[in-house]
């Protein structure tokens, strides 16, 4: 194929490249300042409008913003204390992730070849992820999912530019189930409420597959299927009382999520059966004492009030919390972090390979690829899908509300390590579940 | 039997939630022959509203039944607001033209108010739950339901009679009625149109409202509720049959009953159980289920 | 126009627009091919329209023509794109024809809800369909066209010109048709039904052909749309895309084919640009684009060039 890019833009980039070194020698400057001019150009997707924004847009959002506005000052701790990716200024472009895949395949090539930008970190939405990784790919520009939760990604397809850097929904489902098992949780019966589309439907299967291994003798009663944004639960609330089981699991997350625990609480079901929630951090803040206590609640990772006490997290959240009024991260503001964080170690890998120029996407690639970080949330590591999918620490724990500090804490907290809760690399998820998950490494605790 | 009361119950519950809504819908679709996708708009608005007054007026220690005060006060603040001014000075300068452009301006408008939202209350999202607890709990066929449900159900039925008296047997009402079968004749008779066209959309306005304000305390107030609503309140007015009130009334409950009984017996049915009941009742009653006689023009 | 100037005037539109192809960045390339496959729907819109009926399901023929496209891709492994576009747009237009007799009998705006009804119970229904990936659908590769794989810049190009010659093509057709003898009892249905029935003619099967055609055009979008696109996934039927379309074609208004694509092209672009450059109220900028257009031409685009002409209207049978 011949290559693409606007010769002119090459031209500019290379002139400038060529002014700027001619300024170091003659001012006798180390290349740093060189690339000090260059700004590194990322297109950053995520929801701003639409039921996603307030649970994970949003957040995704603040944390993008602020780790950018640290990294361009070089105020982040060792080993991201360079400024901006590589001694280069970050300059994001924030797009709205909202309005459907036909319209993020769009924009994502207007990003790429009328932007020009030089990577693009971005998505919540499965369908959108799964429709814009092939685009990606087809143009040959370097692509960074961090949201989305499809497992299908990288176990339907392989690429070479596009990577995800946060661990797919499976470890979300079997961490739970082995959360419940490890603490004797009675769940002799159970009932399900899941959101009517792929994350819903993918949860509920994942959850029952998991189940199956751990409480073979469990049954399940009520399934219920709510379409996405219902709004009014009263109707499912009465199936859950009428079924009376042991306990509840449910995937709904954000202003679904809200309404449910809102209209089920005061009808007493969340007393009369443990509820166990999946992605239910994003909503402990704003429920508050609304939130029911005991309910067993996971992340999509050790993020927020899970998140191990290391040195990176202390300053991410305390840096957050602070930029924003007092409101903690949650698991979209540690998955776009983890994201940018990893994008800089590989624009960083790969300039220390190329002799310090702006990496190329083949370059970014082979440096992403199988790549290892900490982030706020953990170690990540991209150990599969070929090295393009990652793999990281699982918490789940238990929620009480706090009088005297005036919010939801979490308790009883289990972490997992990486590869008790994932696939290994040679397997589909839902294979790995029903095959009794073969090959998981459950003894060292995860950190 | 069991069961069969507790889908009775559940399917009117969320009857009477859908029927204040769909009732300004079909109002408004009566009097201006506008389908009006803004509704949703203003359901969303009107639980702003009603978050942002119950907390004002629990500043000012009125807390308790004062709060249904608030929502009651939240609902007719926006259409007193939002009413005339959509009507007169957006609506009006496109009057005369083809249902479908006066559909598309509505979305239009829904677009528009979308983001205003957003711009007003940010995207974080809005509580008013202390007016849920206010009927404390009922048990009915061995259920616990909250008793603020009940209270919905008796809000729907005071607004839908008060909706049918004051059209029907009032003098105004009456004027309504002859704009809406036709709006030139009432016209020549003397009928001032464009008051009762602001007032008949102001009245929509208020009804959309009202059911937005009377949901807050059972939802998280936040970006996009709007969208559910629109689509679900034109299904039962287009069963139902538009503009009748009656119409509404039979749409929601078949509504309500139809995604009961979904969730209780075949909950995987329950994505397109509405859409089904509407192509079963267009299929055989094309023009909805009280249609109204229209003259033929040769 | 008679119909030889028109042809050559269509001719010659689409000859200038693949010389301007060449001329164009990547990423306009591809908002042209996507905006002229969903401007053809729209024109299967207006088809419907002039019979004084509007259409809220053309997500319904939109979503049929891609997943039938897609799915003999990845099923059957048919990859020839000229192909594929023929398997959708001859699957909608089957399911037009079946639908339609039973749609004909419908008037006004329980025309446009049933339309709808029927297309969000197929959206439903292909969400429950993990066989094609459920609500986040499924991907598509790169076709091929006359045995090349279109990729890379080239391949944009090869899609860009075979959608402007594609839809070019089927809207002559649809300009044609309208000016046929059939196609003018439409406009007449449009004036009074009941005239046109007394005149002897089936206002019914005349509706019923309409949809067919329409489906036809909604089949072509979608099976175009898929294979520019590379992806397919329920939205294809959802309520707001068909919106769309509908939003196209009043836009445009009905003295014009042409407008239809303008105002396709015209709607992209406005949401391109606005995302870009007011992410947080993108959304605002469309509704005041588009309440804009409707306040200061009120016959649609197409009346800046084709409106006088046709203003005194022979379908002047509003009266009662």
């Amino acid at each position: 194929m011949s290559s693409p890019p606007v010769p002119s833009i090459g031209l500019r980039r290379l002139a400038g490249r060529m002014l700027a070194a001619a300024a170091a020698l003659t001012i006798g400057l180390a290349a740093s300042s060189a690339q000090a001019q260059e700004t590194f150009r990322v297109g950053i997707v995520t929801f701003l409008s639409g039921p996603a924004a307030e649970s994970f847009g949003v957040p995704a959002r603040h944390g993008a913003e602020f780790l950018i506005e640290q990294l361009n000052r070089g105020a982040a701790p060792a080993p991201y204390n360079q400024v901006g990716f590589g001694g280069m200024r970050i300059e994001p472009i924030i797009v709205d992730e909202n309005g459907g895949a036909t319209k993020q395949v769009q924009e994502l090539r207007n990003l790429y070849q009328r932007e020009n930008v030089d990577a693009v970190v971005g998505y919540i939405s499965s369908g959108d992820c799964l429709a814009v990784a092939p685009v990606a790919e087809e143009l040959k520009k370097f692509l960074i999912l961090f949201d989305c939760g499809t497992p299908r990604i990288f176990e339907d397809a392989s690429y070479r530019y596009v990577f995800r850097t946060s661990a797919h929904a499976t470890q979300d489902n079997v961490a739970l189930a082995r959360y419940m098992r490890a603490r004797n949780i009675n769940a002799g019966t159970f009932s399900m409420i899941n959101q009517d589309y792929a994350w819903g439907q993918d949860s509920r299967s994942d959850f029952v597959a998991a189940m199956q291994q751990l409480y073979p003798q469990a049954t399940a009663n009520a399934d219920l299927l709510p379409k996405f944004g219902a709004g009014q639960y009263g109707t499912e609330i009465s199936a859950l009382a009428r079924a009376n089981s042991n306990v509840i699991y449910s995937s709904l997350w954000g202003g679904d999520l809200q309404a449910f625990i809102l209209q089920g609480a005061p009808r007493g079901v969340f007393q009369r059966s443990q509820l166990v929630l999946s992605a239910a951090d994003h909503v402990l803040q704003p429920l508050g004492e609304r939130m029911p206590n005991g309910t067993i609640i996971g992340a999509r990772g050790a993020y927020g009030l899970m998140s191990a006490d290391t040195p990176l997290n202390r300053w991410f959240f305390d840096g957050y919390s602070q930029a924003r009024g007092g409101v903690y991260p949650v698991q979209a503001a540690y998955r776009v972090t983890q994201a940018l964080l990893g994008l800089k170690a590989a624009v960083e890998k790969a300039m220390a390979a190329n002799g310090g120029k702006k990496p190329t996407p083949e370059q970014l690639a082979d440096a992403l690829r199988g790549l290892e970080w900490d982030s706020p949330g953990g170690l990540i590591q991209m150990k599969l899908g070929n090295g393009h999918q990652a793999i990281q620490t699982m918490a789940i724990g238990r929620t009480r509300w706090d009088a005297a500090r005036r919010q939801v804490v979490i308790e009883d907290i289990q972490r997992f390590a990486a590869e008790c809760v994932n696939p290994p690399a040679n397997m589909r998820s839902q294979d790995w579940i029903k095959a009794g998950f073969p090959g998981a490494k459950c003894d060292t605790p995860g950190n | 039997m069991q069961l069969a009361l507790t889908i009775l119950m559940d399917g009117l519950i969320y009857a009477s939630w859908l029927f204040v809504v769909a009732l300004g819908l079909t109002l408004v679709f009566g009097v201006l022959k506008i389908l009006n996708i803004a509704h949703g708009s203003l359901y969303a608005i009107g639980a702003y509203v009603a978050a942002s007054m119950v907390t004002l007026f629990a500043s000012w220690g009125l807390g308790g039944h004062f709060a249904l005060i608030a929502m009651l006060l939240a609902a007719i603040g926006v259409a007193l607001v939002m009413g005339p001014l959509m009507e007169r000075y957006l609506l009006r300068l496109f009057y005369g033209r083809d249902e479908v452009v006066l559909l598309l301006v509505t979305y239009a408008l829904f677009l528009i108010l979308e983001d205003a939202v957003k711009l007003i209350w940010g995207v974080n999202p809005y509580y008013v739950s202390e007016p849920y607890q206010l009927f404390g709990n009922v048990a009915f066929a061995s259920l616990f339901y909250v008793g603020y449900d009940f209270a919905l159900i008796g809000l729907a039925v005071v607004c839908g009679i008060a909706v049918w008296f004051a059209l029907n047997r009032t003098r105004s009402g009456k004027v309504v009625l002859a704009v809406i079968f036709s709006r030139e004749m009432s016209a020549s008779m003397g009928v001032n149109v464009d008051k009762v066209h602001m007032i008949a959309f102001t009245l929509g306005i208020f009804l959309a409202a009202l059911g937005g304000a009377f949901t807050a305390p059972m939802i998280s107030v936040q970006p996009g509720i709007s969208v559910s609503v629109i689509i679900v309140s034109f299904a039962v007015i287009i069963i139902g049959g538009l503009g009748s009130i009656e119409g509404a009334a039979i749409g929601a409950v078949i509504v309500g009953l139809a995604r009961a009984a979904a969730v209780h017996l075949m909950p995987e049915a329950e994505l397109f159980s509405i859409y089904l009941v509407m192509a079963a009742v267009l299929i055989f009653r094309p023009e909805g289920l009280f249609q109204r006689a229209a003259a033929r023009k040769i | 126009m008679s119909r030889t100037v028109l042809v050559l005037v269509a001719a010659g539109l689409m000859a200038a627009l693949l010389l301007i192809g060449l001329a164009l960045p990547r990423w306009l390339l591809f908002l042209v091919t996507l905006a002229a496959s969903h401007g053809i729907v729209s024109v299967g819109i207006l088809v419907i329209m002039r019979g004084g009926l509007v259409s809220f399901g053309q997500g319904l023929v939109f979503a049929i023509g891609g997943y039938a496209a897609a799915l003999s891709f990845t099923q059957l492994g048919i990859t020839d794109v000229i192909v594929l576009i023929l398997i959708g747009t001859a699957a909608a237009a089957l399911v037009g024809a079946a639908v339609g007799p039973l749609l004909a009998r419908y008037t006004g705006i329980f025309f446009g809800m049933l339309t709808l009804a029927l297309s969000m119970v197929a959206y439903g229904v292909l969400i429950k369909s993990p066989a094609v990936g459920g609500s986040d659908g499924f991907n598509i590769p790169r076709g091929t066209l006359f045995g090349v794989r279109l990729e890379g810049a080239g391949g944009d190009y090869a899609l860009y010109a075979l959608a402007i010659l594609v839809t070019g093509i089927a809207a002559t057709a649809v300009a044609l048709h309208t000016r046929s003898a059939r196609g003018l009892m439409t406009r007449a249905i449009h004036g009074n039904g009941l005239r046109v029935e007394y005149l002897g003619t089936s206002v019914q099967s005349v509706m019923a052909i309409n949809f067919t055609i329409a489906a036809a055009l909604g089949g072509l979008g979608g099976a175009l749309t898929i294979v520019a696109l590379g992806h397919i996934e329920p939205t294809f039927a959802f309520w707001t895309q068909s919106g769309e379309f509908v939003f196209v074609a009043i836009l445009a208004g009905s003295h014009s084919v042409t407008a239809v694509f303008i105002a396709s092209l015209a709607l992209e672009l406005v949401r391109s640009f606005s995302n870009l450059y007011f992410p947080n109220t993108w959304q605002m900028a469309l509704g005041l684009f588009l309440l804009a257009i409707i306040l200061f031409l009120p016959a649609g685009i197409g009346s800046l060039w084709a409106g006088r002409r046709k203003a005194s209207p022979s379908s002047g049978g509003e009266t009662p």
